[in-house]
């Protein structure tokens, strides 16, 4: 690269400028020794997964059985989830810039909660399928509400928008509890919103596998996602369709936080926790983060949710508030060490 | 006068403003110039008391800014910062009326309206008066936040960056009417500016920051040369002998 | 061109003395205007007098003010004629009629206690934060009351709710919630990491834990104790108790008339922190004060019949529209009456019209959630 003249006026000098030389950039090898050690050890805890609990698996008759029908399914849907509502909040946190942003603490899962809430009220009998169907659809509205009120807010990274979008989850949370007290279910809706997966059972959960569909999408389309997050008009000049980009962020996020909430319930902060751990102590490098993302959901879930099959055994405490307390945790000192001295 | 002693502040282990030590002699404007992230605001936010400092001292008129009850301080400084995300349903006379705060507590008497309209006059807002504030330009806020400083009436004015928002001829008329303030009325002005023609015309002493201390602390002649202004900018500074006085040509 | 008032110089500083010396003005005021340097003005021949600068900056404006107070107050002496006479078997000469009468007159108390605390809170909490997308409802005191409840339902049982009942657990309760305040307010807004956003956010989340903690209990309650539960937990006339305001009134009338009288000190913190240490005033600690007052409003108003989520901020919303100024002095009074035409007309309006007096809590948690949702959507700045 030729040096810019003193002369002010850039002017193509005298020379003929050299080829521009290309310098090297080591690729981020996404395949390294520290990656595979995650995995080992994410495997390792969820093969403990499929061997605690009350039931006695090896010595019991049915053993083999219970196994193949409980242990097995509620670890396949701890990874799903745990994999599937961390990649919602990295997507939510690329798209919108900003570290705290979450289907928590934007309302996303209140609406997928009131969608639930409104099929099984107008169609009881309904399937898990339709269940899953009203959910969705409702986080997608719920979602696109919260972006379309971001757009408003010229400082997006500020904590503003976390206390905006916690304040319209309790809008509509407090709408769900309204509907759910006047038709008698508010129990009831308190039981299957709190996330747990004690209930999971082969033959109801399958549809769970949906999101390992929204996960891979997430690891094709996450580049898009980041140029998204920096605005429109950035976006749009550097040739993205930002509207589409938007719609399927808002699509994969709703797909993935509508499933979950109905199969497993609400995951508090986990979308939260998981990308800003990992990049505390790896960066913001996206594209090598995104399969630690996954893990680091995978291992959160698993550990939350062994606990809670162990500290009041044998009755179980529901992952949904395990998460809940370590998600304010974690949220809080984030905060604080945000902060700036005056 | 305002007196910098050790003033120190450290914003993270790479980051640090000081330790500064600086005297600003009573009348006249003294403008603060550097390049970005010299530490200009934060040191004025510092002097103001809007910001504290880890290590050192600040002075003004015999007052420790440190110590001094606020509302004391008020009547003897005001400090405006860039415009402020603001609330509340105001007025330009309203907000002006709030400069007399320190001294009447919102209690405006015929004096305080007096004051409240010379200041609005001074910098030609009196057909805006009744307008509110989200119904002005940028520019026009501007002033009207400057003239609820002016109203505060106080000694020492401290202004961020006053010009930022204003075209030719307001940059030009407010920089008069801080001239005047400070010849005339004996105030002094510290202001931060980005423009160094302004500095150089308008002001009494430049002061030259970068990398978090003062490099430069002088006349205008004595700081508008090529080899200051190229050392203090990092870019080259040429100046030549204008019309009205020097010109820095760095294009 | 008439001259402006000379003015005297400006008095010394005559607020007790704690600086050293006094701050003396050794300049003179500024001088008349110098036509020199200012473009031609074509209004100045306007006398002084009518210049000035007062919270309703015109005559249109004043007027327009006076008459939304008056119809308030009329439309609030009609509501409240109404629901103590209309559909009162007792015919109106009877002293029958009287003795029901009376009987209502304490949900009507309770209204306008209710309606006072949480209008002023909400105003005053809106200003501090500097942020009118919020309530101090969400800053965990719902989620404390409602965690004492359902404890005390968890492990009493269904007796537990009368076991937090009386005066003495009534300013257990308050003190509760006011203490957990002042803890968060004294962690997170003094010292040199102090900041009122992260404040508000870990108050959110705060109270979000102690919900999840509620719900966590509330599963493993029996349907009939969840039942009784329940009728705690939504925001109620009808669960106050008479005996509790002989308390409540003084602790109110101290806190909301402290507010009241802190309007112009409000005045200017509503303009941003930096403005108002410019202008003297001591930022931090007025927040401090002003968020304790807050706290003490709101505990007594949930302590008396339970959470209402949304209620301040759908009368505040509504005040600051038909206010139209940024003055406290002026904008208080319009809430409370506000507050208190919301909920007497809804209390009306279900009880008479649609028979379905339980739910004046829920409906307006409702109205007030839309009214939330759809200023988000539109108007989207805080």
């Amino acid at each position: 690269m030729t040096a810019p003249s003193q002369d002010g006026i850039g002017t193509a000098t005298a020379a003929a400028p050299t080829p521009p030389r290309r310098s090297r950039v080591p690729k981020a090898r996404l395949f390294t020794w520290p990656l595979l050690l995650g995995l080992l050890g994410t495997a390792a805890l969820v093969t403990l997964s499929l061997f605690v609990g009350v039931y006695d698996i090896f010595g019991a008759e049915d053993g083999g059985h219970m196994f193949v029908v409980t242990r097995i399914p509620r670890t396949i849907a701890l990874v799903l989830a745990g994999a599937a509502m961390a990649m919602c909040g990295l997507v939510m946190q690329l798209l919108t810039q900003n570290r705290f942003v979450e289907p928590t603490t934007t309302g996303t899962t209140e609406w997928a909660g009131l969608g639930l809430l409104g099929v099984m009220i107008l169609m009881p009998e309904a399937s898990l399928v339709t269940k899953m169907i009203g959910a969705v659809v409702m986080a997608f509205i719920g979602t696109m509400v919260f972006f379309a009120f971001l757009r408003r807010v010229t400082l997006k990274s500020s904590v503003i928008v976390p206390i905006v979008g916690m304040m319209l989850a309790a809008v509509v949370g407090a709408f769900s509890s309204y509907i759910a007290l006047s038709t008698n279910m508010l129990q009831s809706m308190g039981i299957w919103f709190a996330g747990s997966f004690t209930a999971i059972l082969r033959g109801q959960y399958e549809p769970l596998w949906i999101v390992g569909i929204v996960i891979v999408a997430v690891f094709i389309v996450a580049d898009r996602f980041t140029v998204a997050g920096l605005g429109e008009e950035v976006a749009t000049n550097v040739g993205l369709n930002y509207r589409r980009v938007l719609l399927i962020g808002t699509g994969l996020i709703a797909v993935a936080a509508g499933v979950v909430t109905v199969v497993v319930g609400n995951l508090p902060f986990l979308g939260l926790i998981v990308p800003n751990i990992v990049s505390m102590f790896r960066g913001d490098d996206l594209r090598s983060n995104l399969p630690w993302v996954c893990l680091t959901g995978i291992s959160v879930v698993t550990v939350c949710d062994i606990i809670g099959r162990v500290i009041i055994m044998p009755f179980e405490v529901p992952v949904s508030l395990i998460l809940s307390v370590l998600g304010a945790v974690v949220f809080i000192i984030l905060l604080l060490r945000g902060r700036r001295r005056v | 006068m305002i007196t910098l002693e050790s003033v120190k502040k450290n914003y993270s282990a790479e980051v640090t403003i000081g330790p500064i030590d600086l005297t600003i002699p009573v009348g006249g404007v003294t403008a603060l110039v550097g390049p970005n992230g010299a530490g200009k605001s934060t040191l004025l936010t510092m002097v103001g008391r809007l910001l504290g400092m880890d290590e050192g001292g600040v002075e003004i008129a015999g007052y420790d800014v440190a110590t001094t009850n606020s509302k004391d301080l008020a009547k003897i400084v005001s400090i405006l910062r860039q415009e402020n995300h603001f609330v509340t349903r105001l007025t330009v006379r309203q907000l002006v009326g709030f400069g007399r705060f320190p001294h009447s507590k919102g209690r405006l008497t015929t004096v305080d309206e007096a004051m409240i309209s010379r200041a609005i006059d001074f910098l030609g807002l009196e057909e805006l008066e009744g307008r509110y504030l989200d119904e002005l330009s940028g520019g026009q806020r501007q002033r009207a936040y400057v003239a609820m400083v002016l109203a505060q009436d106080t000694e020492y004015l401290l202004l961020d960056e006053p010009l930022n928002n204003l075209d030719m001829q307001h940059s030009v008329q407010m920089m008069r009417h801080l001239r005047r303030a400070a010849t005339e009325l004996g105030r002094t002005v510290v202001i931060v500016l980005h423009d160094i023609n302004f500095a150089g015309h308008y002001a009494d002493r430049i002061c030259a920051m970068k990398g978090g201390s003062v490099v430069e602390y002088g006349t205008p002649e004595e700081i508008m040369t090529d080899e200051v202004l190229t050392r203090v900018f990092d870019t080259p500074v040429e100046v030549v002998d204008g019309p009205r006085g020097r010109l820095a040509v760095y294009y | 061109m008439s001259d402006p008032v000379e003015s005297e110089p400006v008095e010394t500083a005559a607020d007790g003395g704690e600086s050293r010396g006094t701050a003396t003005r050794t300049t003179p005021p500024l001088p008349a205007i110098d036509p020199g340097d200012l473009p031609a003005s074509p209004a100045t021949t306007a006398a002084a007098a009518d210049r000035h600068a007062g919270p309703l900056p015109n005559a249109r404006a004043r007027r327009r003010y006076r008459l939304i107070v008056a119809g308030l107050a009329v439309l609030a002496l009609v509501l409240a004629f109404a629901n103590l006479a209309w559909d009162n078997p007792m015919p109106i000469d009877t002293q029958g009629f009287w003795i029901i009468a009376e009987m209502r007159s304490t949900s009507l108390i309770i209204m306008v206690i209710v309606g006072f605390c949480q209008a002023t809170a909400t105003v005053a909490f809106q200003t501090v934060a500097n942020n009118r997308i919020i309530t101090p409802s969400i800053m965990g005191f719902e989620s404390l009351y409602a965690v004492v409840q359902t404890a005390a339902v968890f492990f009493i049982g269904a007796a537990g709710v009368t076991a937090v009942q009386g005066v003495p657990q009534f300013l257990g309760q308050v003190a509760l919630m006011v203490l957990f305040s002042a803890l968060l307010y004294g962690w997170l807004l003094t010292g040199r990491y102090g900041n009122m956003q992260v404040m508000l956010l870990v108050g959110i989340i705060l109270g979000g834990g102690l919900g999840a903690m509620s719900t966590f209990m509330q599963r493993m309650l029996t349907p009939s104790e969840f039942d009784i539960l329940t009728a705690r937990l939504i925001g109620s006339i009808a669960n106050a108790d008479a005996s509790y305001l002989w308390i409540s009134i003084p602790l109110v009338v101290a806190a909301g008339g402290a507010l009241w009288l802190s309007a112009r000190r409000l005045n200017v913190l509503a303009l941003g922190r930096q403005t108002a240490i410019n202008l003297g005033v001591n930022h931090r600690r007025q927040s401090i004060l002003v968020l304790l007052l807050v706290s003490v409003l709101m505990a007594v108003s949930t302590a008396l019949v339970g959470p209402m989520m949304f209620l301040g901020f759908l009368v505040a919303m509504i005040s600051y529209q038909l206010a139209d100024t940024h003055d406290h002095r002026y904008v208080f009074p319009m809430a409370w009456l506000l507050g208190f035409v919301t909920l007497a007309g809804a209390y009306f309006v279900l009880k008479n019209i649609f028979y379905a007096q339980g739910a004046v809590g829920i409906i307006i948690e409702i109205i007030g959630g839309s009214f939330f949702l759809g200023y988000l959507l539109r108007k989207g700045r805080l």
